[in-house]
């Protein structure tokens, strides 16, 4: 009867092990993934974040991959720790419970041990966030303003180019167009230059954000929120708006074109012709607002 | 004890019918009134939810146009659709926090068990626990009447989020259904302070003799820090959504920034609330899970003064953090830092309490009835959120998740699983108690196993969506998350489905009427509710019990 019970438990103990390692090799094999993304874009059944087309989104990534160890350590061991409870302290297994109720030793172990886990998170924590909130000097400067239910976009040093962009609609769609992410005119960029954006709210707010980019802000009504990345691999890079915004809260979507320098000079000069002609919404809603004054 | 109160219930005139019920000044009555609420608006909570997961398991937009076109008649039915799902978001997050976790935990568990707890014949000021109740009702009805008036042009109901941010919540929805929500607040808020008076002062003042505040039973505890936390921040929603309030009707601009307002200034104010409010849903199951756990394990709970006092430092630190929910409002990064900081530390003593619970169970004789169950998998889900929450409080990581599914992940499992879990603990374990009848084990046992697999299955994958990037409160999402999508819809429904088997279970253990006697448990339910009937007399105390 001892021996039988033995050898159960015995079974339990390897067969939850067996169920740890497989949980375990699933995580390392997440995060080994991790280099395989797509940029700009989640994949289908993604796990994690998508590719870092900044050297800010690959530190955060990392940072972020720092946590993952940690939190998910910390889970498998109370988990460990409840299926010991579950297969060691039930009441077949251990019929008469034991007396205690403090141990000083292991509750300063369970304090202490906690804020230096803390600690060890805090320090590259607190230099990330210095790192994304101190903005370094410019190249250029990208005004943004959210709008129901649309982004408006200004070039300052690029002779104001202005334009809005909007999402196109699913029967509107070209041929390898993105559903829900693909926008009339897209944001140009250059490769490898610090863009300040300098972003607002026309009528609420709404928040600007390319996840590949580690960028995203609030677009606030009466505010302008500052916020900045450089871009180290030409391409496409889409973002949504990210706070609820009302009615199309998801139909305004935010795409971004990574180029070479002299594609971009290229464009700056079609766009200065391109949008010279046609007024954007905003600027055409400020006319009539002057107008009526 | 229980025959001198039967005796002296005859001298009392003992209201019946409906009498009872409306006029009711008795702390059992009450919590039941307030108990069968919240399962009836986790119930309507939960279809609305429902709706959102049907809409979201494919891409497209398929639910909601149904939806406005056959019973709203809208003329664009994928317009009205859209904001017929803000709709939804907003209702199911205010129904959830106002009408359902909190009714159950502060209104039902705590009217019915802190006076038991503490050996009071009652609560301290009973006919003001009926207004608090009464006023619950009615203030749903605000906020369901409030889903057909007038919102932004063309369509009904409020679409602002629970969180209802202005402008969108003033400017963004001109109608009166904001304002029916706005009121629907303040009613349940004025509840919601009325009772956090009754509940301080009972356990200030109506403690029986002996009963100190050091030997207080742990959920007593986390009724009494709970208390207080609503007692503070309540009163900061109340004027926040007064000033919204005043900015739409009455030409103030405290939000307004034309006017020299500032929006994020609600933000400020709402968090100031909301923060502290999470805490009010959580600490009360702290509190039951206490009580399960030692119970069950036939161990005293280990370092009582530790829990007791990590409870309180969770209430004091839950007051300044609050600026950790706005870390994209593009705040000075000093303060960013200061929040990051306030934040993390609150780990330690919720560290502390997931620690004290294993180690009343470690070296005990542990039976693991339902009620153990969900304590069990309270443990495991809160851990889980509690540490997204680590990842959550650091702006540098939270730059990638803020307003993304990650974030909904992260509080459906602290809140979702951790309280609804802790609600399901405290209804199994004091089921017997309060009816008089024993459940039925194997129900209650198939009820945890669904709903865990049900509800992992339903927010686990959410996290995956949200680090890849799919924004919350989306009616409809690149084709690219479908996948994900899918597997929570259909955790979703199996949630659900384990909801209706909870219903079978009560309805079946009201129809079989298998006694539970007074204390079903045994000798480590030691506190004072188990030394009564079950169900416990009318009036119990009458000679004040002595602790000794």
């Amino acid at each position: 009867m001892m021996n039988h019970s033995k050898n159960f438990k015995n079974l339990v103990w390897r067969k939850s092990m067996a169920v740890f390692f497989a949980i375990s090799g699933l995580f390392s094999t997440s995060l080994a993934l991790a280099g395989e993304n797509d940029y700009g874009i989640a994949s289908e059944w993604q796990m994690d974040t998508q590719a870092p087309a900044t050297d800010m989104m690959a530190n955060m990534i990392s940072f972020h991959n720092l946590l993952l160890w940690i939190i998910g350590l910390v889970v498998l061991f109370v988990t460990i720790l409840l299926l010991i409870v579950i297969f060691r302290y039930n009441s077949k297994a251990n019929p008469v419970p034991a007396k205690f109720t403090h141990n000083t030793f292991i509750e300063i172990v369970w304090t202490v041990l906690p804020i230096m886990i803390l600690v060890v998170i805090a320090i590259p924590s607190f230099d990330l966030l210095y790192k994304q909130r101190v903005i370094p000097e410019p190249d250029f400067t990208i005004k943004v303003t959210g709008n129901q239910w649309y982004w408006s976009y200004e070039y300052p040093d690029h002779d104001d180019i202005a334009f809005d962009s909007v999402m196109i609609p699913e029967d509107e769609l070209q041929e390898g167009q993105l559903r829900l992410l693909a926008v009339d005119n897209e944001v140009i960029v250059p490769i490898n230059k610090t863009v300040r954006l300098i972003v607002t709210g026309a009528d609420v707010i709404h928040a600007w954000t390319i996840p590949s980019f580690g960028v995203k802000i609030d677009t606030i009504p009466g505010r302008l929120n500052e916020a900045w990345f450089k871009a180290n691999r030409e391409g496409i890079y889409y973002g949504q708006c990210s706070e609820l915004c009302g009615k199309d809260h998801a139909f305004m979507p935010i795409a971004v074109r990574v180029v070479s320098d002299e594609e971009f000079a290229k464009w700056v000069e079609e766009a200065k012709v391109k949008f010279a002609s046609a007024p954007s919404i905003q600027q055409i809603k400020v006319a009539s607002f002057s107008a009526a004054e | 004890m229980a025959t001198d109160t039967a005796h002296d219930d005859h001298a009392h005139h003992t209201p019946t019918g409906w009498r009872r019920w409306l006029l009711s000044t008795n702390h059992k009555d009450i919590g039941t009134l307030y108990l069968v609420f919240a399962i009836f608006a986790g119930f309507v909570g939960g279809a609305v939810s429902m709706g959102m997961r049907i809409e979201l398991a494919e891409p497209g937009m398929q639910f909601f146009p149904w939806i406005a076109e056959y019973i709203q008649g809208a003329d664009d039915p994928v317009d009205a659709g859209k904001h017929l799902f803000n709709v939804f978001t907003t209702a199911h997050g205010l129904i959830m926090v106002f009408f359902m976790v909190m009714p159950a935990l502060i209104g039902g568990f705590g009217n019915w068990f802190v006076p038991l707890m503490i050996g009071a014949p009652d609560m301290a000021f009973p006919r003001m626990n009926n207004i608090s109740f009464w006023m619950v009702p009615p203030a749903m009805l605000l906020l369901v009447i409030s889903m057909f008036m007038d919102g932004p042009s063309g369509f009904t109901g409020t679409g602002g989020g629970w969180t209802i941010y202005p402008p969108l919540s003033t400017s963004g929805q001109p109608g009166p259904a904001m304002d029916f929500a706005i009121f629907a607040l303040h009613m349940a808020g004025a509840a919601s302070i009325l009772g956090a008076i009754n509940i301080i002062t009972t356990i200030f003042n109506m403690r029986a003799p002996g009963m100190t505040i050091h030997k207080m039973p742990l959920f007593v505890w986390s009724m009494l820090v709970t208390a207080f936390l609503l007692l503070l921040s309540m009163p900061v929603l109340a004027g926040a959504i007064t000033m919204l309030l005043t900015d739409r009707n009455f030409g103030t601009a405290f939000f307004d920034p034309s006017g020299g307002g500032d929006p994020i200034l609600f933000q400020h104010l709402f968090w100031f609330f909301g923060h502290p409010e999470v805490y009010i849903m959580i600490l009360p199951a702290f509190g039951i899970v206490s009580q399960v756990v030692a119970t069950f394990s036939k161990k005293a709970v280990f370092g009582y003064m530790a829990m007791a006092y990590a409870m309180s430092a969770i209430g004091f630190v839950g007051f300044v953090v609050w600026a950790h929910h706005m870390y994209t409002v593009g705040m000075d990064v000093d303060t960013q830092a200061y929040f990051v900081f306030a934040t993390m530390v609150i780990a330690v003593p919720t560290g502390v309490k997931i620690f004290s619970w294993i180690a009343t169970m470690w070296g005990g004789s542990v039976e693991f009835k339902t009620p153990m169950l969900w304590a069990v998998g309270f443990i495991f889900v809160f851990t889980v959120g509690g540490v997204t929450g680590v990842v959550l409080a650091n702006a540098a990581a939270d730059r990638i998740m803020h307003d993304t599914y990650y974030v909904v992940a992260h509080f459906h499992y602290v809140l979702s699983l951790g309280a609804v879990f802790g609600i399901f603990c405290g209804w199994y374990y004091w089921f017997p108690k309060m009816s008089g009848y024993m459940y039925s084990e194997n129900i209650g046992r198939i009820h945890f196993i669904v709903t865990m697999i049900g509800v992992n299955l339903l927010f686990f994958p959410q996290h995956f969506l949200g680090l890849a990037g799919m924004p919350r409160r989306y009616v409809d999402y690149p084709d690219v998350y479908a996948g994900w999508n899918m597997v929570s819809s259909i955790g979703a429904y199996i949630s659900y489905g384990a909801a209706i088997i909870f219903i079978y279970g009560v309805w079946k253990a009201f129809k079989d009427k298998v006694p539970a006697g007074n204390n079903p448990w045994g000798e480590y339910a030691d506190t004072l509710e188990w030394t009564l009937t079950s169900p416990p007399p009318f009036h119990q105390f009458n000679t004040l019990p002595k602790i000794k």
